[in-house]
């Protein structure tokens, strides 16, 4: 074990913990307000967040931005790169939900079974974009989608300047810019998310949802339309999260959501499955550690520390760190 | 006729839990509903309030069929329901409670929903205290003046009640039949589904006897109080 590298090392571990940590936050957020409405872990979530990383890529090649663009010119293009994949992975997220769920549900399907659609689309999606080459030309379309489809099996980079400037030091370790952008703009999207859940009508409506939907729809709750709004909560900010993402990576391919997903559902379950709250603590928590157990143990320990925590924490905490459920959350 | 319902069937899987009922509940009446655990009196107020699958039969409301109207719709067209049970949302504040109930209000404004704040808490001054706590730490007849408050948010013309005397002390129960007759008075429609089968009657225009999901006797509270039938199974033999 290398204590003295964490030691020396430990302001660089924790600020990286703590940016992969909101990226898991945000996503875990998709997961656990699904939960709270439905009780379904929405297995194709994952793949959601994937989507928005190609929206991100794809957004800025549309827009012609490239390595040349600097400065506020750039700033605004991932801006626009963010909106467009907010939009895509909301727009996939109700998609899921009309296909893969809502026949299923309303039919009484208990959630194992909905779960097993879950998983189903989840393939279904990450292989439509693993295959997008091959189904493009059997589209005869290849030729109009040019690069969009070319080479889909493999990683696509992000086409704009990656290089990040120091911007203050914090106990030894140089702040980045992309630092900063990543866990700021995930902090305010969740505050926004929970603002969103505690102070409006639509939020009233999902937390009755998530406490008792027979009830709800006696309220004049409309469930169905309660359950869309949140699944296209969930896929904006997974969106943001894949552009957040591909500002700190810098890559994504048609799998990459699956180990993303796995440690966004860690995260969900280890801040309290259904808690708004326990998703930020969870992703957090879990990125932290994550990043100092590679510093101690080695990088391929990274997913050993990550999942052995969650087990520790459940023998401790079944209902995870935060317990309580979306539903009972207090405003 | 506020409410008419015409040999209405609903099915658990193939389970008949009510079986071509008929009734009617007349502008600004009490109507009761009364029968024994299990003879559909819950099923009956879920079909009303849309959360049930009609089989066959129709529910008109006010000359219109409900048919093809979902439950959230039903509610803006002003029937309420206090759910058996008391169905309180837990983890939101009493307040959070009552303002769910104005939930398909156009106008929800602080300003607007003032005068039923006022209703309900002067029916219920009790609730006024207790106005910033979670609903799921009151009492249990807390609990129902909160479902019954939280209905009247909703400023219904059918006010739909569930047992509201299930599980209360007998004082608290003389209270809330007490508060239902005021509501009554003033000018909402009661439909009220009760086991306690003596203090329904009391209070009702119209009653109807419910049996293994079937409608056995109709007539008007006290003729249904002094059946003979009624009293033997239902009343202990005196009211
Ligand atoms: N969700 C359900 N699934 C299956 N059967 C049910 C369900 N709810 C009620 N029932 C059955 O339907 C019948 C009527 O129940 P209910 O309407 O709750 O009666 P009551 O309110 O008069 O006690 C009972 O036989 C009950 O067992
Ligand atoms: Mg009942």
């Amino acid at each position: 074990m290398h204590f003295q590298y964490v030691f020396d090392n430990f302001a660089s571990l924790f600020i990286g913990g703590l940016v992969f940590g909101s990226v898991y936050a945000l996503i875990a957020l998709g997961y656990t307000m699904v939960y709270g409405v439905l009780q379904l872990i929405n297995f194709a979530h994952s793949e959601v967040f994937m989507f928005g990383t190609f929206a991100t890529v794809w957004a800025l090649w549309l827009i012609g931005a490239d390595a040349t663009t600097m400065g506020v010119a750039l700033v605004l293009s991932i801006a626009f790169a963010m909106v467009a994949s907010m939009i895509t992975s909301g727009g996939v997220a109700l998609l899921l939900e009309r296909v893969a769920y809502r026949p299923l549900l309303k039919r009484g399907a208990p959630r194992l079974i909905a779960l097993i659609s879950a998983i189903g689309a989840s393939f279904v999606l990450s292989e439509a974009m693993g295959l997008r080459g091959a189904i493009a030309s059997a589209l005869g379309l290849s030729d109009t989608l040019g690069r969009y489809v070319a080479r889909s099996r493999e990683n696509l980079g992000m086409p704009t300047d990656r290089t990040t400037t120091v911007q203050f030091e914090l106990f030894g370790y140089g702040v980045t810019n992309v630092n900063i952008i990543v866990v700021v703009s995930a902090v305010l999207m969740m505050v926004a998310a929970d603002q969103f859940i505690r102070r409006t009508r639509t939020g009233r409506g999902i937390r009755a949802v998530a406490q008792d939907p027979e009830t709800a729809s006696l309220m004049g709750v409309n469930s169905t339309r309660v359950i869309q709004i949140t699944f296209l909560i969930g896929g904006m900010l997974a969106g943001a999260a894949a552009t957040l993402y591909m500002l700190h990576i810098g890559a994504t391919r048609y799998n990459a959501g699956f180990l993303l997903g796995v440690k966004a559902f860690t995260a969900a379950v280890l801040g309290g499955i259904g808690n708004l709250r326990g998703a930020l603590v969870g992703g957090l928590v879990l990125g932290v550690a994550e990043g100092l157990g590679a510093g101690l143990f080695g990088n391929e320990w990274r997913h050993v520390v990550a999942f052995v925590l969650l087990i520790l924490i459940l023998l401790f905490r079944p209902t995870g760190l935060l317990g309580e459920s979306l539903g009972k959350a207090r405003a | 006729m506020l409410l008419e319902v015409r040999d209405l069937s609903v099915n658990y899987g193939h389970i008949e839990a009510i079986r071509d009922i008929s009734f009617d509940v007349p502008e600004g009446s009490v109507v009761t509903l009364i029968g024994a655990n299990g003879a559909g009196k819950s099923t009956t107020l879920k079909t009303i309030s849309g959360l049930r699958k009609v089989r066959t039969g129709s529910i008109v409301y006010d000359g219109q069929d409900l048919a093809k109207v979902s439950a959230d719709r039903r509610v803006q067209m002003g029937i309420s329901q206090a759910p058996e049970g008391r169905g309180i949302f837990p983890g939101m504040t009493v307040r959070e409670n009552l303002e769910m109930g104005a939930y398909v209000r156009r106008n929800r404004s602080a300003a607007a929903l003032a005068p039923d704040f006022e209703r309900v808490l002067t029916l219920f001054p009790r609730l006024a205290e207790r106005i910033k706590q979670p609903a799921g730490n009151l009492s249990g007849g807390e609990q129902q003046m909160v479902a019954i408050g939280r209905a009247l948010m909703a400023q219904p013309r059918l006010l739909l009640l569930d047992e509201p005397s299930m599980g209360l002390a007998p004082k608290l129960i003389q209270q809330i039949f007490r508060i239902i007759e005021e509501i009554n008075a003033q000018g909402t429609t009661v439909l009220l589904v009760e086991q306690n089968a003596a203090q329904a009657l009391r209070r009702a225009h119209l009653a109807y006897l419910l049996e293994t999901g079937e409608i056995v006797r109709s007539g008007t509270g006290s003729e249904l109080a002094g059946d003979p039938a009624v009293r033997a199974a239902y009343l202990g033999g005196d009211v």
